[in-house]
């Protein structure tokens, strides 16, 4: 905090005024100089504040001014985001194995981070988070990426793959120069939930700008139906001075507090959590009134915790699976209330009715 | 200059050209070629590239239970837009600054804020690019409503720390009278000792004010443009009044513009009280009120100090008195309003250069009978004055 430089003529000593137009000369003054800032909330009686004041002005939660951005402009709605998984395109090899295939495209984008903000934004596909990946266990993947961009990108994968498909300076392709392409070829392994990011220099600044998105490899014999949702949580640094302005699960800051997620009562949610925040060492996941089963990296068939709380540093993931047995409204957030007051908090509204997508709790 | 009035003067035989013309041939030709830059678009110089410079200034304050209201002003190159407000790590709602805001317009933001007495808040104004220009509230204090009762206050104080040390300083007038010329004059070099120190200190004070506003208006320049004023017009105020009433009264004179220097001089000093207080960076007490009564009480000696010889009216020296201590009440009047940083660092010019003006007309006063201004007693005068100004200042 920064205390108020006091200057002989800028704050003087300490009896305040007390009521209204009367100016009250206390004998007992004392001589040093004090703050206001030191002296307990008093009430003025002129102006009638009070300590508690100002709560029924300013309640609600935080929030954009102006609501929402221009999703059709920016060519991506979290909404869209939530719930889309790009299978790519598949085809058999000579062996029976799948052969999964993407494309990727970088390009430079600008992106209406919160109405009226815009951001120079890099991306995969033109959406950020780049589109969630979902393979099955055991199929090759091969990812061909296209550098749309005017600077120098990778794509990076996380999982097991050879040091040739690394997506790193000096591996296979290596860094890729603006309209060059690379492909990344590997097997689906292990399953569990992962990442992709771009991977040249300087690293913070590509992966804060918006080069990263969800992989998800599904175990071969699958796992339970579920309604299943992608949350990649992430932040931008909009002023360039290696902190965030600005915080999301994917991308845009309290639109699922502007248009709730909406979730079917009794049914199986199964969330994709990831962290891709820069800058920042920590992020996490808190939801209200429910607790959930948490797989760290999806990797392990029986879930490590039952929370409603968890925390994930830079690059980590984790699958978390809940069902809300009661309809209504509840929050989900970033347990750092600061990151939640800056875009990171939403809704999830639990309704009875909605078409069955997934089965029914277990829990 | 004088070349083409010559030349005309030489090469036109019949009727030389009206002077008038050749002094707007300059002019014309300039705005002409002015106008054909702009039209071509400044040829050769291409366009400026980059994202637009951002700048804002907040220059005003104003806290309401549940509300913070900004005033701020675009004293940069570019129109501004503010697209969102944070307030402590929490974007927040608010009012006002729909537009761009062009370069040296201003606009008021009224932002929702729960905010408690006597925490620090930083507010951030985001911009359409994303860029933040941050103010620091190091104290929340309610900003005091203004009424009859509020101002009514603020008179009180300027009656405190302007009207009443200076009228109980002049009371010093009897004593002078009886003192020898001898002693006089290392009263007035104590009057030139206080005065001097107020003058450097109101410059500090309002170069300090300069650098917290919008620079755009010349921020420190402001002090010193305001300083020169001052001194002008009180010289030219002298300068009528001598011409006016010939030689005679001299001291009526100089107690005139004393009074007037340093009633400029309070001006400054109420608006610094006023705007502080406004902001609730001031606390008022018994203290206070003792501090500037000794501290200005030397301003009073100071105004009757070159009257000492003459015998003028109880009128007139009430005159004099409000003349020099009203501005105090003024002055807390208008800080009360939270004027721009630059209109307070104006004034804080003015006073400095008031005073200045006032050492220069006091100083003939100082002189001994060899012509000396500085003579071992004046020279004590001063600094004594000095001393007495740095212990005063010491309690306020």
């Amino acid at each position: 905090m920064n205390v108020a430089r006091l200057t002989r003529r800028s704050v003087l000593a300490g009896v305040p005024i007390l009521g209204a137009g009367a100016l009250a000369v206390r004998a007992s003054a004392t001589p040093g100089a004090q703050l206001a800032a030191a002296a307990p909330p008093t009430v003025h009686g002129g102006v009638g504040h009070t300590r508690a004041a100002g709560h029924s002005a300013a309640s609600g939660h935080a929030r954009f001014r102006g609501g929402e951005v221009d999703h059709a402009a920016n060519g991506f709605d979290p909404h869209a985001v939530l719930r889309d998984f790009d299978r790519g395109a598949t085809r058999r090899l000579p062996s029976g194995r799948v052969l999964r295939e993407w494309t990727l495209v970088s390009g430079d984008q600008d992106v209406e981070l919160a109405p009226g903000v815009r951001f120079p934004a890099w991306s995969y596909n033109g959406r950020i988070p780049g589109p969630t990946l979902r393979a099955r266990e055991g199929e090759r993947v091969r990812v061909t990426f296209v550098n749309g961009s005017d600077h120098p990108h990778t794509i990076h994968f996380h999982g097991l793959h050879a040091a040739v498909a690394d997506g790193t300076h000096g591996a296979g392709a290596g860094v890729v120069a603006p309209g060059r392409r690379a492909v990344y070829e590997f097997d689906a392994e292990p399953f569990g939930l992962h990442l992709y990011h771009c991977h040249a220099r300087p690293l913070a600044e590509h992966i804060a700008k918006g080069l990263y998105g969800a992989f998800v490899i599904d175990p071969r014999e699958g796992r339970p139906d579920a309604d299943e949702l992608v949350m990649v949580m992430n932040g931008f640094d909009t002023n360039f001075d290696r902190a965030n302005e600005v915080y999301a699960v994917n991308s845009i800051g309290f639109a699922y507090l502007e248009r709730p997620i909406e979730v079917a009562r009794d049914e199986l949610v199964r969330i994709y959590l990831v962290n891709a925040l820069e800058y920042d060492l920590l992020n996490s996941f808190h939801v209200h009134g429910h607790f959930f089963h948490y797989f760290p990296t999806g990797t392990a068939r029986e879930p490590a915790e039952y929370t409603d709380t968890v925390m994930q540093c830079q690059g980590q993931r984790g699958i978390a699976e809940l069902c809300f047995p009661r309809t209504g409204r509840f929050m989900f957030h970033a347990h750092q209330s600061e990151f939640a007051e800056l875009g990171w908090q939403g809704l999830f509204e639990v309704r009875d009715g909605l078409a069955g997508v997934a089965g029914l709790c277990r829990v | 200059m004088d070349s083409p009035a010559s030349r005309a003067s030489v090469g036109s035989e019949p009727r030389p050209a009206p002077a008038w013309l050749l002094g707007l041939l300059p002019l014309v030709l300039l705005t002409a070629a002015i106008g054909a830059f702009v039209a071509l678009g400044a040829p050769g110089l291409g366009e400026r590239r980059g994202p637009p410079a951002e700048a804002l200034a907040v220059e005003r304050t104003r806290l309401e239970p549940g509300a913070i209201e900004l005033t701020v002003r675009n004293d940069g190159p570019d129109a501004v837009r503010i697209a969102q407000v944070v307030v402590n790590d929490a974007f927040a709602s608010f009012t006002g600054g729909n537009d761009a805001i062009g370069r040296l317009a201003s606009a008021t933001l009224r932002i929702s804020h729960p905010w408690v007495e006597g925490e620090a808040y930083e507010v951030q104004l985001v911009t359409g690019s994303g860029g933040t220009i941050a103010h620091e509230i190091p104290v929340a204090v309610a900003t005091p409503a203004a009424g009859p009762s509020f101002y009514g206050l603020l008179a009180l104080l300027g009656v405190y720390v302007g009207v009443l040390p200076i009228a109980l300083g002049m009371l010093w007038l009897p004593w002078i009278r009886r003192v020898p010329a001898r002693v006089l004059r290392v009263v007035m070099a104590l009057t030139v000792g206080l005065l001097a120190f107020l003058a450097v200190d109101a410059t500090l004070e309002g170069l300090e004010l300069a650098g917290e506003g919008p620079q755009a208006f010349g921020g420190a320049l402001l002090v010193l443009l305001g300083g020169a004023i001052a001194f002008l017009a009180l010289t030219g105020v002298g300068a009528w009044l001598q011409d006016r009433r010939g030689g005679a009264q001299a001291g009526a004179r100089l107690a005139v513009l004393v009074a007037l220097g340093i009633g400029l001089h309070n001006l400054g000093e109420g608006l610094l009280i006023g705007t502080a207080y406004a902001t609730g960076a001031l606390a008022l007490g018994a203290f206070l009120v003792v501090g500037f009564a000794l501290h200005n009480a030397t301003e009073g000696l100071a105004i009757v100090a070159p009257i000492a010889r003459e015998a003028p009216s109880p009128r007139r020296l009430a005159a004099l008195g409000l003349l020099a201590g009203g501005p105090a009440v003024l002055g807390a009047w208008l800080g009360a309003a939270a004027p721009s940083p630059a209109v307070s660092a104006l004034l804080f010019g003015a006073g400095a250069g008031a005073i200045v003006q006032v050492i220069v007309q006091l100083v003939p006063s100082m002189r001994d009978g060899n012509g000396r201004a500085l003579h071992p007693g004046a020279v004590g005068g001063v600094l004594g004055g000095m001393a007495l100004m740095f212990a005063t200042g010491l309690l306020v």
